[in-house]
């Protein structure tokens, strides 16, 4: 049988109860459980699994989307978070049980679709089957009597064999496949037309869930040859596509470096636009990062990186996920010697572009020291005293720097996030904490100050043009994050995609349905005509087709089918 | 005129067709009452299929006694006309209420809670009525009124916000395609739940030989409840798939991967899976019937937490509320 089983639409089970079942050997075992994974029960039961399955992925935070919430979770909860770190709760969509669901699911798609393919080329290959002896038994029938020495349409007397040449025409232009039978049945000769049509439904079925296992095997190939890098540019800053030069990057476990292709990006600029006045005050209204990309050959082509359009460039897409300030600091040793000069990527905390960056100068002063910054777009003071932004763009900038000066930590090699600055081995110097009670360092664009203990100078570069030093709004650079990314399979997805819709569609919607028109020759001349349909999956619309048919049998007839 | 008129003059045509709607409910609600009242005995119905053959002048006319209808026929009675027109009414102050939001804005009237909550009640009703054409599916008005009422005063009340411009992450056509069909499934999902629950408890009905609530002797039996039911629910379905599917191109677009389990992928993934769950159901020996109804209200249930909680307490890409 083509279908599992427990199919609505194969036989029903023989009652139960005097069986006695055969015992089984291995190969008796083997195909009883593969009969259990391929049954309809048994795909049903994982589709629900699957869908309960993919809860706890929402509840907690996800490792592949959410990283940084599956490092406050663990700071949070610090006992739970490793028993349900050994659940694989945090990698919920790689984890060994959601895989197991799925791949059970795909195999028993497997173990049904292929027997059902074979199956149904078959019978694309095939007539329709036999008329069956008693068609009345069918769910849609219905039959009328003619009497003797009718003629049809033409004139000519009407004949078993006729009405059924004409009914064979009739399912013809319905669009049905149709073959003739004629036998003797207990009540006469018999003339019958077998018909069948709705192949594309299941034609539909059976490319929906090929599709499915597309999409899955696109998609593992994809994963293991694609890519994913992060890069973080200040304006005027530019990367080439190579490894190291991402922030973090992430690759399948069939990439090699030969597939990064070569090629230069710069951001020339990045402009922001946002809602200056009414409801929604401080909105960001557009993103435009304009770019300059070099190829291997270092020809040069400007282009636009949008949020809703990415880049394509060497198949790559690159896209602008990010952006923030990263103001431009100076620190110099007592003597007036740059010791660090650059931008500083600041992280943002809110709506307002509240950012908080660190900044550590390891060598060149007399100590170590690391700094804590906040930096303010449009600084106000709240009624505390405690700086707060109040608008996005750059129209009153403050920095506000706590220093600590110690140990930074980083001495051992040990990679450390330039994010985080690790203040155990350290002493305040300004800001909370600080032993003579100095006050965080506070500086507008162009400032400076000392910084405390005679370790030297900060200055808050301001780099508005020389020709507008007035211009707050250049005074600090931006800097917009870009995703790189590359996915071989993602064209494959897409289409299979597409299939698995169109295949829903005929799926659904085409009926499939066998039809048959037998006329029986009664004593005394007179002729009976039956009408039968049979369905053949979901199919509410067959009493009407086969009504629809009758009709127009006897309209070709020449006969009237009263109401 | 200003945004802000247009804003207000949008705010009270749903005001006004939430009053519509209200009394729209009252009457759906006094037709239940009603269809209680004249239901009637149980009619067997005897289909009487063969055919009789008699002659009128030269032609031989083939005769069929007619079928006896499946469900006793009914008039509609005077509450049920009068809370469909009611409901008519409000749907079109309703509409005109989305699209002046929409004309206030410049740009579609669904990018937050507030503009999704009117466009999908509004869409829900629309659908409602335009199924009318095809199945008198009127007994479940009280429902589907009842539903478009909460919806409206959770986004009135609860979600209102001020019209505001885009944020470029939003900025896309797909805005348009993305939620409109997503809005349509849920429209779809909403009104199969509202059949497969009727379904339930019809089936308890008929379980206890037509006894308890009688207003249910004038709806369809319950297994031409689940096959409307079923019928609704194939072309959600539909709708969801497309859902997913633009979703994973506009993330594509916007966010640099088609799928990467945000919340809203998620839980968008679990409905898909649930009513897939639910068409093989149907088509599983031992599932049809109550089970399967109960599938298609818990993917219901699914579709509106999606809507809800997932929306204001998860975390995610999808935060879009606007809130």
């Amino acid at each position: 049988m083509s279908r599992p089983s427990d199919h609505i639409d194969s036989p029903a089970p023989q009652p139960r109860g005097e069986i006695i079942q055969p015992k089984l050997g291995p190969a008796g075992y083997v195909r009883f459980f593969w009969r259990q994974l391929t049954s309809m029960r048994t795909a049903l039961l994982l589709l629900l699994l699957l869908a309960i399955a993919a809860v706890p992925g929402s509840l907690f935070p996800q490792r592949s989307s959410d990283p940084n919430g599956v490092t406050q979770y663990f700071t949070n909860n610090p006992s739970a978070a490793p028993i349900i770190d050994n659940l694989q709760l945090f990698d919920v969509y790689t984890s060994a049980w959601f895989s197991a669901i799925y791949l059970l699911l795909f195999i028993s798609l497997i173990g049904c679709v292929i027997p059902r393919t074979i199956y149904h080329a078959k019978a694309l290959a095939s007539a329709p089957p036999k008329t069956p002896a008693r068609l009345e038994r069918l769910a849609a029938f219905s039959a009328f009597e003619i009497e003797a020495g009718e003629t049809d349409a033409s004139g000519a007397p009407l004949t078993a064999a006729a009405a059924i040449e004409s009914g064979r025409a009739v399912l013809r232009s319905a669009r049905y496949r149709v073959k003739l039978f004629d036998g003797r049945g207990p009540e006469g000769a018999e003339f019958s037309v077998s018909a069948e049509r709705g192949y594309l439904r299941e034609t539909g079925n059976l490319i929906f869930h090929l599709s499915l296992i597309g999409i899955l095997i696109a998609v593992g190939i994809g994963g293991g040859f694609g890519y994913t890098g992060q890069k973080v540019l200040v304006t005027g800053q530019a990367f080439a596509n190579v490894r190291l030069t991402f922030d973090s990057f992430t690759k399948g476990r069939f990439f090699s470096d030969g597939d990064l292709q070569p090629y230069r990006l710069k951001l020339d600029s990045f402009a922001v636009k946002y809602q200056e006045s009414g409801p929604g005050l401080g909105q960001p209204i557009d993103y435009t990062a304009d770019v300059t990309t070099f190829d291997a050959s270092g020809t040069a082509a400007k282009a636009v990186v949008k949020v809703n359009e990415p880049l394509r460039l060497g198949g790559n897409d690159i896209y602008l996920l990010g952006n923030g300030y990263a103001p431009w600091v100076t620190v110099k040793n007592p003597s007036g010697k740059v010791v660090y000069s650059e931008p500083v990527p600041f992280l943002p905390q809110n709506a307002n572009l509240l950012s908080l960056g660190i900044i550590k100068i390891p060598d060149g002063l007399a100590a170590q020291v690391g700094m804590r910054a906040f930096f303010y777009p449009t600084a106000e003071a709240g009624a505390s005293g405690e700086l707060g932004s109040v608008y996005p763009d750059l129209r009153n900038p403050v920095l506000s720097l706590v220093v600590f000066r110690g140990d930074l930590g980083i001495d051992k090699g040990l990679p450390k996030s330039v994010y985080v600055l690790n203040t155990d081995k350290m002493t305040p110097l300004a800001g909370p904490g600080a032993a003579d009670g100095t006050s965080a360092i506070r500086l507008k664009p162009g400032e400076s100050a000392k910084i405390p203990g005679g370790l030297g100078s900060i200055t808050f570069e301001n780099k508005a043009p020389a020709s507008d030093p007035g211009n707050l709004e250049k005074s600090v650079p931006r800097f917009a994050s870009f995703d790189v990314h590359r996915d071989p399979t993602q064209g494959w997805v897409l289409l299979f995609a597409l299939t698995v819709l169109a295949g829903l569609l005929t799926s659904l919607f085409i009926p499939r349905r066998r039809m048959w028109i037998k006329a029986v020759e009664l004593e005394g001349g007179r002729l009976r005509l039956e009408y039968a349909g049979l369905a053949r999956g979901e199919d509410p619309t067959l009493d009407a087709a086969v009504s629809a048919i009758a009709q127009r049998h006897a309209k070709q007839l020449g006969l009237r089918l009263a109401r | 005129m200003t945004t802000a008129a247009l804003a207000s003059y949008s705010l009270t045509a749903i005001y006004s067709a939430m009053g519509v709607y209200l009394f729209a409910f009252i009457a759906f609600t006094l037709d239940l009452a009603k269809r209680s009242a004249e239901a009637p005995v149980a009619v067997v119905a005897v289909p009487v299929r063969v055919g009789q053959m008699s002659r009128v002048g030269g032609t031989a006319v083939l005769e069929r006694e007619p079928a006896a209808p499946a469900t006793p026929g009914r008039t509609s009675n005077r509450f049920e006309r009068v809370a469909f027109a009611l409901t008519i009414l409000g749907w079109l102050l309703h509409v005109v209420g989305t699209v002046l939001r929409g004309v206030a804005a410049h740009r579609v009237p669904w990018a937050n809670m507030f503009e999704f909550s009117l466009t999908a009640s509004a869409i829900i009703v629309g659908v409602f009525i335009a199924v009318q054409a095809w199945q008198n599916l009127r007994f479940l008005g009280a429902y589907i009124t009842g539903f478009s009422l909460i919806m409206l005063g959770f986004g009135t009340v609860g979600f209102y916000v001020n019209v505001m411009p885009l944020p470029p992450a939003l900025q896309s056509y797909w805005l348009i395609i993305h939620v409109f069909v997503a809005t349509l499934g849920t429209a779809f999902f909403a009104i199969g739940a509202g059949l497969s629950l009727v379904q339930l408890v019809q089936t308890r009905r008929e379980a206890n030989r037509f006894s308890g609530l009688k207003f249910l002797a004038t709806m369809p039996d319950a297994e031409k409840l689940e096959t409307l039911a079923y019928r609704v629910i194939v072309v959600g379905f539909v709708f969801w798939t497309f859902t997913l599917m633009a979703g994973a191109i506009w993330a594509e677009h916007a966010w640099g991967r088609y799928w990467g389990w945000d919340t809203k992928e998620v839980w968008t993934f679990i409905i898909w899976t649930l009513y897939a769950g639910y068409i093989h159901a149907r088509a599983t020996r031992g599932w049809r019937g109550s089970r399967s109804a109960y599938l298609a209200i818990v993917g219901f249930a699914a579709v509106m937490f999606n809507f809800t909680i997932v929306n204001l307490f998860f975390k995610g890409l999808h935060a879009y509320s606007g809130l």
